[in-house]
């Protein structure tokens, strides 16, 4: 049977980890998401060995929030709730990216900052009800940011040069 | 009375954040809550006072998945207010943008939303490279999905937010290299589709419920845009019906409290589509996927997850047809001088009919507009079938645990998005 141990046995090279990712969505479209399934068409044989998804709402249902190597932030913050979360996974993350126009310049998931007062308060009464932040934030407003990858979307391209040089440094 | 509450946040592997509540009191469904996770981005709100011909761009940024959709449905709003007419081969160049999109984002959802649930998996990069058959779906999953995203480069700019198709035309064209290299990983792909179908011809997921259908059928072949409104009561929307479609009928539907409308919920999608206009499809999936097409039309919502495979095949055989036998020639976009007005677009978006309504000035500037999303009309029939799946499981007396997987699979096997939906679902908001 496979599961038996073998007594011949090939001493195998040490496993190095896998670098733990998260990926998580606050206020946006997710364009980036959908940009970084699309980039591993091309290189998923080589993440799978590489990544450990840890936490990827859009990958998986078994999600764990313990620590991560990378932490790759899309979209802006939007509520109390949205600032107390990208504030843990900060703690809980060597480094952390901010990828997409929202998560690197707020816009333009923060286009209600640039209403008009008119505007403003046809809108406050959805803003109260669901306690929203009066102002969205760009993550850099609310944690220290190691890399940003601006676009809307990224660039794929883009992308993979910070995440390639991110794995680099990790790996030392 | 013994009461059962069962709740699931953030539902995995769904377009955007969404949640579900459910009240059970003695065996019976009492309430249902498919609700919003995400923030509203007031994207309605944000268009007015821009120019019209930065709209598209602008709603393109409700939602990135679907984002190509919101670029055809505004463009064909701000044409409908300004009363022009594209060119043969913009139409063309349209139809494929959406096969573009279609193939890549079914793609997305068959193979790493649901496949798992059919082998038992968490994630589909979970799939077993030394099993045969998983190794071969790895393999499909991500060719099928390259094939879609390289057509939407090639005609579209990118399958994001697409920066080619503009008002009244587009800016670049595919050239005959472009187009060879499209249809020959198209034909590569293809025997990866026809397994496809065959899984979800098998797959052991059902949910028979009888609902009604609604779609943009084209008056051509199959496909996402132009042609007609209709329903399988035999109703049918034209053109010129609209405005009032959407204000008397999808409007009041989508917004309403009560579950139904006009005594029945409605569904939009790749089943309705299907169901409503398979005879449409091209020959060549007609031929190939004529055993899987014998299921429709369909009232099990799990077949949606089929009807979306074989829109792939419909998408790729399409376009091959359609690259193959065009040269693409450099046009000029088609100006027109402003005028104030009203303009209605309508497109079968992935997830069914998308409704995009403008108002400009005399200057080309947006006074109101108003976007309606598939989601937003299928939530009714959503809550509708947790409460069908959900009671027989009770009676079983089935893990909450279970249970909630359960109906979760139901959920995905709508295809969701809650990115849009976010911004059109009727308010039944979390709150805080």
């Amino acid at each position: 049977m496979s599961s038996q141990i073998s007594t011949t046995q090939v001493p195998s090279k040490p496993q190095i980890p896998k670098i733990k990712i998260g990926w998580f969505s606050f206020s946006c479209c997710e364009d980036n998401t959908i940009v970084m399934t699309e980039v591993m068409n091309d290189h998923w044989q080589e993440w799978k060995k590489l990544f450990d998804f840890r936490h990827a709402r859009v990958l998986k249902s078994n999600n764990i929030m313990d620590s991560f190597d990378i932490a790759f932030i899309e979209g802006a913050m939007a509520s109390p709730e949205h600032i107390e979360k990208l504030k843990d996974i900060r703690s809980r993350s060597k480094k952390l990216v901010a990828v997409g126009a929202c998560a690197v310049v707020g816009m333009p998931a923060a286009q209600r900052n640039t209403f008009t007062e008119e505007q403003k308060a046809s809108i406050d009464y959805l803003l109260t009800r669901f306690g929203a932040l009066p102002d969205v934030k760009k993550v850099s407003d609310v944690v220290k940011v190691d890399v940003e990858i601006p676009g809307c979307p990224m660039d794929p391209k883009v992308f993979l040069e910070k995440v390639n040089a991110l794995v680099k440094e990790l790996r030392g | 009375m013994h009461r059962i509450d069962l709740r699931l946040d953030h539902i995995t592997k769904v377009e955007g954040d969404a949640s579900m509540d459910v009240t059970v009191n003695d065996g019976k469904v009492t309430d249902v809550k498919f609700a919003i996770v995400e923030y509203k981005r007031f994207f309605t709100e944000a268009m007015k006072g821009k120019n019209i011909a930065a709209i598209p761009a602008h709603l393109s940024r409700i939602c990135g998945t679907c984002s190509n959709a919101h670029v055809m449905a505004a463009i064909a709003a701000a044409e409908n207010a300004l009363g022009i007419e594209v060119t043969p081969q913009t139409k063309l160049l349209r139809k494929l943008t959406m096969h573009g999109l279609v193939s890549r984002d079914h793609a997305l959802h068959l193979y790493l939303f649901v496949m798992p649930d059919l082998f038992g998996k968490d994630a589909f990069l979970d799939f077993d490279d030394e099993d045969p058959i998983q190794h071969q779906l790895l393999h499909d999953g991500f060719d099928v999905k390259s094939a879609g995203n390289h057509l939407s480069q090639l005609v579209a700019g990118r399958s994001v937010h697409a920066t080619f198709p503009v008002i009244g035309g587009f800016l670049k064209f595919p050239t005959p290299e472009g187009a060879a290299e499209c249809v020959e990983e198209m034909k590569a792909v293809r025997p990866a589709v026809l397994r496809l179908i065959k899984i979800f011809m098998d797959a052991p997921l059902h949910l028979d419920r009888k609902t009604k259908y609604m779609a943009l059928i084209p008056d051509d072949t199959f496909g996402y845009i132009g042609g007609k409104i209709v329903t399988d009561n035999g109703e049918v929307y034209e053109q010129k019906d609209f405005r009032s479609h959407l204000e008397h009928t999808v409007l009041p539907y989508s917004q309403a409290s009560a579950y139904k409308y006009k005594g029945e919920s409605y569904m939009v999608g790749a089943l309705a589509r299907i169901n409503l206009a398979k005879d449409k499809l091209h020959p060549n999936t007609k031929e190939s996927a004529a055993e899987a097409l014998k299921l429709f039309p369909s009232t099990d919502i799990f077949h949606n997850n089929l009807a979306q495979a074989i829109e792939i095949l419909h998408s790729i055989d399409e376009s091959i047809e359609i690259l193959t036998n065009t040269v693409f020639t450099p046009e000029p976009v088609i100006k027109v001088p402003m005028r104030a007005g009203t303009g209605m677009g309508v497109i079968e978006a992935p997830r069914g009919t998308l409704y995009h309504k403008v108002v400009m000035d005399e200057n080309g500037i947006v006074l109101d507009g108003e976007v309606i999303v598939p989601t937003g009309q299928n939530q009714v029939n959503i809550e509708r079938d947790v409460s069908a799946i959900v009671e027989p499981l009770i009676a079983e007396d089935e893990s909450k645990e279970k249970i909630g997987m359960e109906i979760e699979k139901l959920i995905r096997a709508y295809d969701p998005c809650m990115s849009c939906g976010a911004h059109f679902l009727k308010v039944k908001w979390k709150g805080k």
